[in-house]
């Protein structure tokens, strides 16, 4: 595949630069790269970097490799016959007193015999010479990529270029074009090509690719086509085409924003939700204002990161499924905090919500110094697991990260799982009878002190796994759970007691109007405004959305 | 108020307001000299002290627990600030008439919210009525709407949350991060000196003496009554003819400008004044006094206020590490084990003690029992 790719580079590189094909010939040099190959063996630093930019632009592949090996100072120079001759050094070894040296020539590398090393002189990179060389090698390695296996390394590569919009690349890119099957490296291919024409085309081309660039909502083409519309040198037509190119890009960037906005909104809202379900059902059922719940989840955080170094030391080789195994062990660890929490202190507080406020408060404090003493103030790093990392492109201009999926994801199967345990299961249906009248369902013989231990150490679960999905968006450090806390108790508020549809719409709904109002206001004010919000809509509603109704005075 | 009460409050205010201010004028060798620095230490907590009576008023007596009083408190601070900044005048490092952080941040003309700080009258009428009427405002309409208990709780955590980010944005002309600081005089009189430092202890004790007058003699009225009943049975308040609201309002309005007050004398007393002063933690700190030294009784938030700073300022220099360890476990203790605060747990030592010595069970236990979460319905 690659060997066939570099014939047909070589080619490519031959029709670009003009060059006569002989491939067979030993110095395969027309009289400009058989001038600039004698001013290499020279001393003047101007001419030597004039004769590799000569050799370079000849694009041809073989050169290339001759400038890569000039480059690492294997090229040297020896005089037969009275003229200079360039040859490429290969092994070195030591015969007799005296050390000889593998040579090939500089051109094709046909093997020239084993010279003494003291026949040649080497021909010097110095640093000036080596920058001038890089560009030429760097084109030729995106060139080369454009036939990696890995899509997205195409995909790059044909980015680059037309980032690039060098008018040589233009035939690679083409044949590069035919061959590709995948949509979005096609995609890609095709804006390079038609920047490339806009760049260094005919006025015919130029309009042309003005009108594919605005077909194919080429984002990055935006600056050439501006520069075309107020080009005086451009015909009407081409000014027309990029007019009518940029105003069709916009409108498509209007439509990726928002998406892109919807998205980013659902995926905060999924967070508020994974976070506000635990402190929800813990809220209608026990009416504890759970403070400690943010440090719950940096404890879900903290989790991930010891079992992420646990695999890194001791199963390398399965390093990505320490994703899989963190997420039971991060909702675990939180839920026997939890768990410990409530039959320690909490119980013992039961119908003095301001107390429990500050109890849980308390308890935060701790065990966020806890994790400040034992892992350090510092931010931990926890990876991605690979199959996490990168994205789906769902349409021009707009990627969505995996990680952010997978959370929307895991909010709504934690939503699935809650509905199946409170409404389909027998411990469901005595959490449901205990969040509606206590006294009654410790009559009827529901053992409430035991519904109220399960139902916190599972909301405490939650957080931990919460935390646990946080890791692959945020930094993970002792104060994390800090950053959500008062967000998520605005879900809490907002959505109401005791109802999941009202949390789960109140996640969704201050996620997305988070998001939609930050570009217009900026993060700080955006939230200020969401409070503001929240308190006018608590005058219509002062018991959230979903309120229970019933005769009770103080509902 | 009570004879005890009265005798005690009488010495104290002595103590306080002028005993310590002569033995810090005494020379420094002398056994019963306070240093500056200590007497400066003392002005801090007694700033604090005046914020806990609004707190304790808000939180013992109406049952109303509000998280975000540090705004209050950050508001006075600001307005005294921003006239001590003018005050600085072309004396600044940069010799401009604009505060230094403006120079900074390349504003060339005084905002027009900080042009009436440079009158005297205004400012000292600001401290109180710029965090009253944000008060009365913010509690307008979340008591209207009937927001209560925990619910009032974490808007109210809300509000510290947006105000400490707005107060750390530049954009706000407000020193951003860095705050306010650097001040040279108040109201003429040179920050450096010690005697305009003693002047301004003095300031904070009296006005910490009438605080704690205005507090003892709104719960000695009977809006105080209306307010203790609310705490206990809301709902049964309101069924009686009263507007809960109305009298919730009003004592978080109090309150409000009491924390303004110590705002106010906090900024010149420590020389700065930053946002962290504002946010969520320094709130529920405040909290913490109030809890500690005794819910319900006024005299318990001043000793709360001026204990748990001290074990502080002592804490952070000596094992910072163990501060919020403390902090955290002082949350707890207080919740579990004083739930009347120091002022409680020693009020029924020595009810116990009284009750051994006089072995006449018949005799009440002096405190009062204070409840103050609403049973659950």
């Amino acid at each position: 595949m690659i060997s066939r790719l570099t014939v047909l580079l070589s080619l490519v590189a031959w029709l670009a630069a003009g060059a006569a094909g002989h491939a067979a010939a030993a110095p395969a040099a027309s009289p400009e790269v058989a001038a600039a190959l004698t001013d290499l063996t020279g001393d003047d630093a101007d001419k030597r970097e004039a004769a590799v930019t000569v050799i370079g632009q000849t694009r041809d592949p073989k050169w290339i490799q001759f400038l890569s090996a000039l480059r690492d100072g294997s090229v040297y120079a020896r005089t037969r016959a009275g003229q200079t001759e360039l040859v490429v050094g290969g092994s070195k070894a030591t015969k007799g007193d005296q050390d000889v040296i593998d040579i090939s020539a500089a051109y094709d590398r046909a093997s020239l015999g084993t010279v003494p090393l003291t026949d040649l002189k080497e021909v010097p990179a110095d640093r000036r010479l080596r920058l001038a060389i890089k560009p030429f090698l760097d084109a030729d390695e995106t060139q080369a990529q454009l036939a990696d296996p890995d899509a997205a390394v195409r995909r790059g590569a044909a980015v680059k270029l037309g980032n690039q919009a060098v008018a040589t690349a233009a035939p690679v890119v083409e044949d590069a074009l035919k061959k590709e099957s995948d949509r979005w490296v096609r995609h890609a291919l095709a804006e390079a090509l038609a920047l490339i024409h806009l760049a260094n085309g005919t006025p015919a081309q130029r309009a042309s690719a003005a009108r594919s660039l605005g077909d194919l909502h080429s984002e990055s083409a935006v600056p050439a086509l501006q520069r075309l519309v107020t080009d005086s040198t451009a015909s009407p037509a081409e000014r027309g085409a990029a007019m009518h190119a940029i105003r069709g890009i916009e409108r498509w960037g209007l439509l990726t924003r928002t998406v892109e906005t919807l998205f980013q909104g659902a995926s905060l809202g999924s967070i508020l939700l994974l976070m506000a379900l635990g402190l929800a059902v813990v809220f209608g059922l026990m009416g504890v204002i759970n403070m400690a719940h943010g440090e719950l989840m940096a404890l879900g955080a903290y989790a991930t990161f010891v079992v992420q170094n646990w695999f890194r030391a001791a199963w390398p080789a399965h390093f990505d499924s320490y994703f899989l195994v963190a997420l039971p062990v991060s909702f675990l660890v939180a839920a026997a905090v939890g768990l410990v929490l409530e039959r320690g202190v909490i119980r013992l507080l039961y119908g003095r919500p301001l107390e429990t406020l500050l109890l849980t408060w308390g308890a935060s404090l701790i065990i966020q110094q806890g994790l400040r003493l034992w892992f350090g103030a510092a931010n931990v790093d926890v990876s991605s697991p690979s199959w996490l990392s990168g994205g789906v492109p769902v349409m021009v201009g707009l990627t969505l990260p995996y990680n952010r999926v997978f959370i929307i994801g895991l909010a709504a199967v934690s939503v699935a799982a809650m509905y199946w345990l409170l409404f389909r299961t027998s411990a469901g249906l005595r959490i449901r009878a205990v969040t509606q009248n206590r006294a009654m369902s410790s009559c009827l013989g529901v053992r409430a002190g035991v519904v109220d231990a399960t139902t916190f150490a599972f909301g405490a679960g939650l957080a931990g796994l919460a935390g646990c999905a946080l890791t692959q968006i945020g930094n993970v450090g002792p104060s994390l759970g800090q950053n959500y806390i008062v967000d998520s108790f605005m879900v809490v508020v907002t959505g109401g007691v005791g109802k999941l549809a009202g949390t789960i719409l109140a996640s969704a709904g201050l996620g997305s109007l988070t998001k939609g109002i930050e570009p217009a206001l900026g993060a700080v004010f955006g939230k200020v405004a969401i409070l503001v919000g929240v308190i006018l809509f608590l005058q219509r509603r002062p018991a959230g959305l979903f309120a229970t109704r019933g005769r009770n005075a103080e509902a | 108020m009570p004879k005890r009460e009265t005798v005690a409050l009488g010495i104290g205010a002595i103590v306080v307001a002028v005993v310590l201010p002569l033995c810090n004028m005494l020379p420094a060798g002398s056994p019963l000299a306070i240093s500056n620095f200590t007497l400066n230490l003392f002005g801090k907590f007694l700033t604090y002290a005046i914020l806990a009576l609004g707190l304790d008023l808000l939180w013992g007596y109406a049952g109303v627990l509000s998280l975000g009083h540090g705004v209050f408190f950050g508001l006075g601070a600001y307005a005294m600030g921003m006239h001590l900044m003018l005050e600085i005048g072309s004396k600044s490092v940069y010799q401009s008439s604009l505060p230094d952080f403006m120079v900074w941040n390349q504003v060339t003309v005084l905002p027009l919210f900080w042009r009436p700080f440079h009158s005297t009258a205004f400012t000292l009428a600001a401290i109180v009525l710029v965090p009253a009427l944000f008060g009365f405002a913010f509690g307008y309409l979340a008591f209207r709407s009937r927001i209560r208990g925990v619910y009032f709780s974490i808007i109210t955590q809300a509000l510290a949350l947006s105000a400490w980010l707005v107060f750390n944005r530049n954009e706000m002309n407000l020193g951003g991060t860095n705050g306010l600081a650097d001040f040279k005089t108040v109201f003429g009189f040179p920050l450096h000196q010690p005697s305009t430092q003693r002047g301004l202890y003095v300031v904070t004790a009296l006005t910490l003496i009438g605080a704690y007058l205005l507090c003892r003699w709104i719960t000695l009225t009977r809006a105080g009554k209306v307010l203790v009943a609310i705490r206990d049975s809301e709902t049964r308040v309101l069924f009686s003819g009263y507007s809960p609201a109305a009298y919730k309002l009003f004592v978080f309005v109090v309150s409000a400008a009491l924390a303004g007050a110590a705002g106010a004398l906090y900024a010149p007393q420590v020389g700065i004044i930053t946002p962290a002063k504002i946010g969520v933690l320094p709130s529920i700190e405040m909290i913490v006094w109030v809890a500690a030294g005794g819910r319900g009784t006024l005299y318990g938030a001043v000793l709360g206020a001026f204990g748990v700073n001290w074990i502080q300022s002592w804490l952070t220099t000596s094992y910072p590490d163990l501060w919020l360890l403390f902090l955290g476990g002082l949350f707890m203790s207080a919740v579990l084990f004083f739930p009347d605060g120091v002022v409680g747990a020693i009020g029924r030592l020595g009810g116990r003690v009284r009750r051994l010595v006089s072995r006449r069970s018949d005799r009440a236990v002096s405190t009062p029992s204070v409840s103050l979460g609403r049973p659950m319905p």
